[in-house]
């Protein structure tokens, strides 16, 4: 399984702007049906620098997943269990779900 | 000895007769209730419409699926008036205790002409008493109640795919009291689908899907019409079909199958619940209802054909489309009879391994969307030209991949021919790069098993092995196949014949041939010129060289 879990705790990140180190936000990644098959893992957290949008932590995902990528078209996206199609900022501790369709019955 | 092995046959004799009778017994039994229940179906259905004339005024309010349904069955209008007559007779020759046991099954209040008939009513009318008992529960429910038991009977809901999502869905609308089912699938039953499709039985396999669902729905509740679509859904007849009911329920195991359905739906104005289940995850939405989405406005793009997932690979535990149906069934349940709050802009999402259950809340219809959309590109006139197949590149069957052609034929084997070269005993290693779960399921005798995907790590065990490789002849026709049904097979007797990596052959095989061609390309690279693997795989092995072999 080749995915980071992040450990550092959210003071990390305050301390960060203190000591003038850009600044990271940590989303909670949920995968499903064959995304979760292409990670090994249901779900992880995922540091981006601060001020990112949903669509930087997609691309981020899709280079960690190349899989991914070739079915990006194909996925449903939500933040916090909404829906999204257009790049929304990501805060701290947000869940960003990522839900391609399944077929099977 | 011999004497053993001969009632050995005859006992197995036996007892393969004694299923068979049973099987027909069952069949001809399920096929007569059916019909029975059908025709008296169709009496009642007659007399109602000629009461509803007399009555226009009672009925006028009262969205009635009758209309609908005399429609669709015109072509049999003269034979159901002859089975009419038919089954007045044939009910006035039956004993009373006899003709007690008909009206219980078939749910009527036990009047002969059937004017109080269960499960169809207009309103004024009071409901028969047997309907009442049968569904007093539901109708003690406050917010389902009279108008809601009411309602469902008067609707009709068409179940596309009687697998293991239809199988609870065709269960519980048929118990429910749904007035008329219509039920689509173009398969037969098979044994591996027993774990999960559980409307089915033994005594059906091989038999259509349609007709064991029928039956069983019909067992459930004979006072509800079924109506059987035994040719599947196609681009050709999917508007016709969906336009004869009131609700869609989308329980079929293709992409192609889940646009057709949504666009037609869309196309007809009709709500599609749509479920899917594999491994041990489930999604459930409904769609095109209200201002909610489509099918297609979530997935404008289908997945390309490598992303998939289907049952027959990544396999499914059989309750999780259990849950995802029964679901499904609720949904239908409320649509129809127009209660509750549907999933309608929402998204279930099950998680059946540590038991969670998500919702995301989906965005309306999108306005850019090629069914639903400001500027819609299908339509109940044009949808039959669109080509659904093409479009997902896949057909509307859960088959299998295609067979892919990495390396030309001529330089790979056949399943015969790799049979012979493990019986010659030439100097080999054979290399099975499935998956070690589906490795342990059933392979062949002597084989080393290393994943496609841990092959690159793994090449100096595969390195090792053609290092120590001895050769024997080997006949797997005489041996037991290793996995779950390994009995404790025997060691090998090994003569040794000195091994050297230019006589040593590696044979690689797979499920259906398409891993072992780019395990092969890659042992190639690597330097492994003696490597070849197996067209078609141990599918191939189990149909063209040991039918014995368990293939899954
Ligand atoms: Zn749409």
């Amino acid at each position: 399984m080749e995915m980071e879990v992040e450990k550092e705790q959210t003071e990390g990140a305050d301390e960060g702007v203190e000591l003038g180190v850009e600044k990271k936000v940590r989303v909670k990644v949920l995968l499903f049906a064959r995304a979760r098959e292409l990670a090994g893992g249901s779900e992880f957290d995922l540091s981006v620098a601060d001020g990112s949008t949903t669509a930087d932590c997609v691309a981020e995902l899709t280079t960690r997943f190349a899989a991914l990528e070739v079915m990006r078209e194909s996925i449903v996206v939500a933040l916090n269990f909404n829906y999204i199609t257009d790049p929304v900022e990501v805060k701290d501790g947000d869940e960003l779900a990522i839900i391609p369709p399944i077929s099977g019955g | 000895m011999g004497e053993m092995d001969e009632e050995d046959v005859v006992m197995r004799r036996i007892s393969k007769l004694k299923k068979e009778s049973v099987r027909e017994e069952m069949v001809s039994r399920f096929a007569r209730i059916r019909k029975e229940a059908r025709e008296f179906r169709e009496q009642l259905a007659f007399q109602e419409r000629e009461e509803e004339a007399e009555n226009a005024d009672i009925v006028a309010g009262c969205k009635s699926d009758l209309d609908g349904e005399a429609q669709c069955r015109e072509p049999e209008g003269q034979q159901f008036t002859k089975n009419t007559k038919q089954k007045e007779g044939d009910l006035k020759s039956q004993d009373p205790e006899a003709k007690k046991q008909e009206d219980r099954r078939l749910g009527s209040c036990g009047m002969e002409n059937g004017s109080c008939a269960a499960g169809v009513f207009s309103s004024g009318h009071s409901m028969g008493a047997d309907f009442i008992r049968r569904y007093s529960r539901q109708l003690l429910v406050p917010s389902f109640g009279v108008s809601g038991q009411k309602k469902l009977s008067e609707s009709a809901i068409l179940i596309v795919g009687m697998g293991g999502l239809g199988s609870p869905i065709s269960s519980y609308l048929a118990a429910s009291g749904v007035g008329r089912l219509g039920l689509v699938d173009s398969d037969v039953v098979e044994l591996s689908n027993l774990h999960r499709q559980i409307i089915h039985t033994e005594a059906f396999i091989g038999q259509p899907k349609v007709s064991s669902a029928a039956s069983a729905c019909l067992a459930l509740n004979s006072s509800i019409l079924v109506k059987e679509h035994g040719r599947g859904l196609n681009a050709a007849n999917a508007v016709e079909i969906i336009s004869q009911y009131d609700v869609v329920v989308d329980a079929t195991d293709n992409i192609p199958s889940r646009y057709l359905i949504s666009d037609a739906c869309v196309a007809t104005a009709k709500p599609l619940v749509s479920g899917a289940a594999l491994g041990l995850e489930g999604q459930l939405s409904v769609y095109n209802h209200k201002s909610g989405p489509c099918y297609r406005c979530l997935f404008p793009v289908p997945p390309p054909p490598g992303t998939r997932q289907r049952c027959s690979d990544n396999g499914v535990l059989g309750v999780v489309p259990g849950i995802i149906g029964t679901l499904q069934a609720l949904e239908a349940i409320k649509l129809a009879s127009g209660f509750g709050e549907t999933l309608s802009s929402r998204m279930l999402l099950l998680d059946a391994f540590s038991t969670r259950i998500h919702m995301v809340k989906l965005r309306g219809r999108s306005p850019n969307c090629f069914a639903c959309g400001d500027a819609p590109q299908i339509s109940a006139a044009n949808l039959h030209e669109f080509d659904y197949e093409r479009f997902t590149e896949s057909t509307l069957s859960e088959e299998g991949p295609k067979a892919q052609e990495l390396i030309p034929v001529n330089d790979r084997l056949s399943s015969a021919e790799l049979k012979k070269l493990l019986e010659s005993g030439k100097p080999h290693v054979l290399l099975d790069v499935r998956d070690s779960h589906e490795y342990v399921i059933s392979s062949l005798p002597s084989s080393l098993n290393i994943p496609l995907s841990l092959l690159k790590e793994r090449l100096s065990v595969l390195q090792s092995a053609v290092d120590s490789v001895v050769s024997f002849p080997d006949n797997p026709q005489e041996k037991e196949y290793p996995g779950l049904q390994d009995v404790g097979s025997s060691k090998e007797e090994c003569s040794s014949v000195v091994p050297s990596r230019e006589n040593t052959s590696i044979y690689v095989v797979c499920r259906r041939g398409n891993d072992s061609q780019k395990a092969v390309q890659f042992l190639r690279s690597e330097g492994f010129s003696s490597a070849v693997d197996v067209v078609g795989g141990l599918e191939s092995w189990a149909k063209d060289v040991d039918e014995r072999f368990p293939f899954y």
